[in-house]
């Protein structure tokens, strides 16, 4: 099973090292991690996906990031309403003739081309995974050629208090 | 001594030779301000290496263990009118072995030093023991100037990334107007929540350059509790629950050392009627002699420990981290009970055992709520009296029949000679499992053993940091000639510090548990296991300057034993131990503890 963690983390020197170490050693598997600065300097966030086996490791994980001097904050967001994004690039064959096919197929996405050459063009979609996922099904008939993806960073929503429709109406909480 | 103040007190707090005072001029260019304005005053200035000799006397740095070398020769020379003593080992190993042995029984946080490259990743063998057993002390590992950092640079090695795993918590000093903050906050780790080691990284240059000193420093531990708070109605359920229970146990782990509660322990026990196990650390939280003690438990535990383990309701672990040398199979550990787990460790919570009762918290803060109020005793009489019977029809034996020395002997001739306030040291081997379960421990926090990493070569420095810390106690270091031979060099500090230890060498030419193994699990085939050929230890401990005794008999064990306690000298006595004799019962691997061989002679 997934679990979604966000940390916030001293901005050291090491102190990625010490997290990817500490996962090295425990045996949990990293599917992506991410780093950045936050709104409070001298401090980081991690956002960190893993694959972990069950509730429990889920658990030690947590305490394992806990107990570390240099972690300020672990939020455990598996289980809360999260807003997750990945950026991903991908460079595409795409010979002239193609191209409006191409424009057409990405849009849906909200894709955009960044970069365009008279053989290749370079698509660049943010979205969950998932939506990345289709795109990229989607991308390779025309010849993918290379793809980066950034892992995902996270943020839980504002609480939502009463239902979904009620926040839909008041424009809380919607991913837009 | 000590900074009281910004200036002044430099003066004061250095001795004159120590320092070279270089503080009172404003620094170049910038703050020289104008003529009439008042200008903030400059923070006096030190050399690194006095400056970092002064946070550590703030500390209360008391006693320092290392070898010193190029990249902390500078750190040597402040050291040199400090009044801080060291303990000049002869291998870095040595040094920070006898360093966690002054910790546990002084209580204290010692210093080990160690140079960069060599010197410190000479060291990383002490670091994991720490780690694993939870000692409290501050390492400085000496690094290369920061302008050749990372240029493979001689005697360089990445000490940091390759101790983030084995410490506590570890710094890389890069910018010396850190130094008074991370020597602080390396002591306050050190002693505080889950003791362990903490290491300092020290470039030399920091030890050379001039460092501006501000007082007071802020410690930036924003997230680190280490008192956490217990959960009192959880700890007043397992209190409830325990006294309802009909097989109920105790498994006493070394958190109830570090805690400082073995008082406690003893006086709920008594009053709840319920007997104890005791982990390999654990020993002495009750006295071996006590009705409800039940011995070490686990892979070469007594069968009523494990029994206990085994057939209890309710089992109530007390700072034990549930090592897998304690459980044995886990399907069948302890699989009729419900499990309570007090550890100050959260992480340690739910790691092994998917506990009913996880209790975070310190292990006196646990008994003194279990011991508020009345105390019910558990309907326990019939569950101890079966104990007892297994105590009384499965006791712990050693073979009669052959024409050797028994080593279980030898560890309770040595037992019964000794004072109560004993120091029992030990290796790693055959001889510790021998002295854990044949020793009388007959006072809490007087054990000394390498219990999670199994570290050989740890007996005799640890020792020599024992007596060190205890210049009275009788210091008793039981060794194999395995491990003995790893870390045997140490010897000389016997004599050049005055130490007292006695050594009991047991002999059996060869690597007895891994050859205990392979005797029982690998058709007696002896790869690797048996010395051929061995040193003459008696003119070993000539050499060295220590009173060497070669023993072969009960008899003149005895008698050696006498002579060597009531004698204020270091004695190296080797006895010349059953070759082929083994630590049984155990618990062969893969079994649960209730599985135990050897319980009875063949």
């Amino acid at each position: 099973m997934k679990q979604l963690l966000a940390l916030k983390v001293n901005d050291h020197p090491g102190v990625l090292h010490r997290i990817t170490g500490l996962f090295l050693r425990r045996g949990f598997n990293i599917a992506t991690i991410t780093v950045g600065a936050c709104e409070e300097p001298g401090v980081s966030r991690m956002t960190i996906l893993l694959e972990v086996a069950d509730e429990r490791v889920k658990d030690q994980v947590r305490k394992q990031l806990a107990k570390q001097v240099d972690v300020l904050e672990v939020e455990d967001l598996t289980e809360r309403d999260a807003v997750t994004r990945e950026l991903c690039l991908v460079r595409v064959e795409a010979p002239l003739k193609m191209r409006s096919d191409l424009q057409s197929l990405i849009q849906p996405f909200r894709a955009q081309l960044i970069d365009v050459g008279f053989e290749t063009v370079v698509v660049e979609v943010t979205g969950s995974p998932a939506k990345i996922d289709a795109l990229l099904d989607l991308l390779r008939p025309f010849g993918v050629l290379e793809i980066v993806r950034t892992g995902l960073a996270a943020l839980p929503r504002e609480r939502q208090t009463g239902n979904g429709r009620a926040a839909l109406k008041e424009g809380r909480g919607v991913e837009v | 001594m000590s900074f009281e103040g910004p200036e002044g007190a430099r003066a004061e707090a250095l001795s004159p030779d120590a320092a070279a005072p270089v503080g009172t001029e404003a620094p170049e260019g910038g703050s020289s301000g104008r003529e009439g304005e008042p200008q903030p005053e400059p923070p006096p200035v030190y050399r690194g290496a006095d400056l970092l000799v002064e946070v550590l006397k703030e500390e209360g740095a008391e006693m320092l263990f290392g070898i010193p070398g190029g990249a902390t020769i500078n750190f040597y020379d402040a050291l040199y009118n400090s009044g801080i003593p060291y303990v000049l080992a002869r291998h870095e190993q040595g040094a920070i072995h006898a360093a966690d042995g002054y910790a546990r029984i002084s209580g204290k946080v010692p210093v080990v030093t160690g140079t960069s490259g060599p010197g410190s990743t000479n060291l990383m063998t002490g670091i994991a023991n720490a780690w694993f057993d939870s000692v409290p002390m501050v390492i400085i590992a000496g690094q290369v100037s920061t302008s050749v950092m990372g240029t493979d640079a001689f005697q360089e090695s990445p000490i940091f990334s390759m101790t983030m795993g084995i410490t506590k918590h570890n710094y890389q000093l890069m910018r010396g107007e850190d130094m008074p903050r991370v020597v602080k906050e390396s002591f306050y780790l050190a002693r505080t929540g889950r003791k362990g080691p903490v290491l300092i990284e020290l470039p030399k240059d920091m030890t050379s350059n001039e460092i501006p000193y501000r007082k007071p420093v802020e410690m930036q531990l924003r997230a680190y509790n280490p008192k956490p708070k217990i959960d009192r109605a959880l700890v007043e359920k397992v209190k409830r629950d325990l006294a309802r229970a009909k097989r109920p146990v105790i498994v006493a782990g070394a958190g109830i050392v570090h805690a400082g509660a073995s008082e406690l322990l003893r006086a709920f026990v008594e009053k709840a009627r319920v007997p104890v196990v005791h982990t390999l650390l654990g020993l002495g939280t009750l006295p071996s002699d006590h009705p409800l003690s039940l011995g070490m438990g686990g892979m070469h535990g007594t069968v009523w420990a494990n029994m206990a383990l085994h057939e209890c309701d309710f089992l109530l672990n007390i700072g034990s981290r549930f090592d897998d040398r304690l459980t044995g199979a886990l399907e069948h550990f302890a699989p009729r009970a419900r499990i309570a787990h007090v550890d100050i460790d959260e992480a340690e919570l739910g790691k092994v055992i998917a506990e009913d009762y996880p209790i975070h918290g310190d292990a006196r803060e646990a008994l003194e709520i279990l011991l508020d109020g009345a105390v019910d005793p558990s309907p326990s009489e019939e569950w101890l009296a079966y104990l007892e019977s297994l105590r009384r029809e499965y006791p712990l034996w050693y073979r009669t029949d052959r024409p050797y020395l028994q080593p279980q002997r030898v560890v309770q001739i040595a037992s019964e000679l000794a004072s109560d306030d004993v120091i029992v040291v030990t290796d790693v081997g055959q001889h510790q499992m021998w002295v854990a379960q044949f020793f009388r421990f007959r006072r809490p926090g007087r054990f000394v053993t390498s219990g999670g990493l199994g570290a050989m070569g740890f007996g005799l420095p640890a020792a020599i940091g024992a007596q060190i810390a205890d210049r009275d106690a009788l210091v008793l270091a039981f060794v194999g000639d395995g491990g003995f031979q790893m870390t045997v060099q140490e010897l000389i500090l016997l004599r050049e510090y005055d130490l007292p230890v006695k050594v009991l060498l047991f002999n059996n030419n060869s690597l007895g548990m891994v050859r205990q193994w392979q005797e029982l699990f690998y058709e007696e085939r002896y790869s690797a296991t048996l010395f051929n050929i061995q040193p003459d230890f008696m003119r070993l401990a000539d050499a060295y300057g220590v009173v060497g005794r070669r023993v072969k008999t009960e008899e003149e064990a005895r008698a050696v034993l006498e002579e060597a306690f009531r004698t204020r000298a270091p004695y190296l006595i080797e006895f010349v131990i059953d070759p082929m004799a083994n630590v049984l019962p155990m618990v062969p691997p893969g079994n649960g503890v209730h599985e135990m061989e050897g319980v009875k002679p063949q």
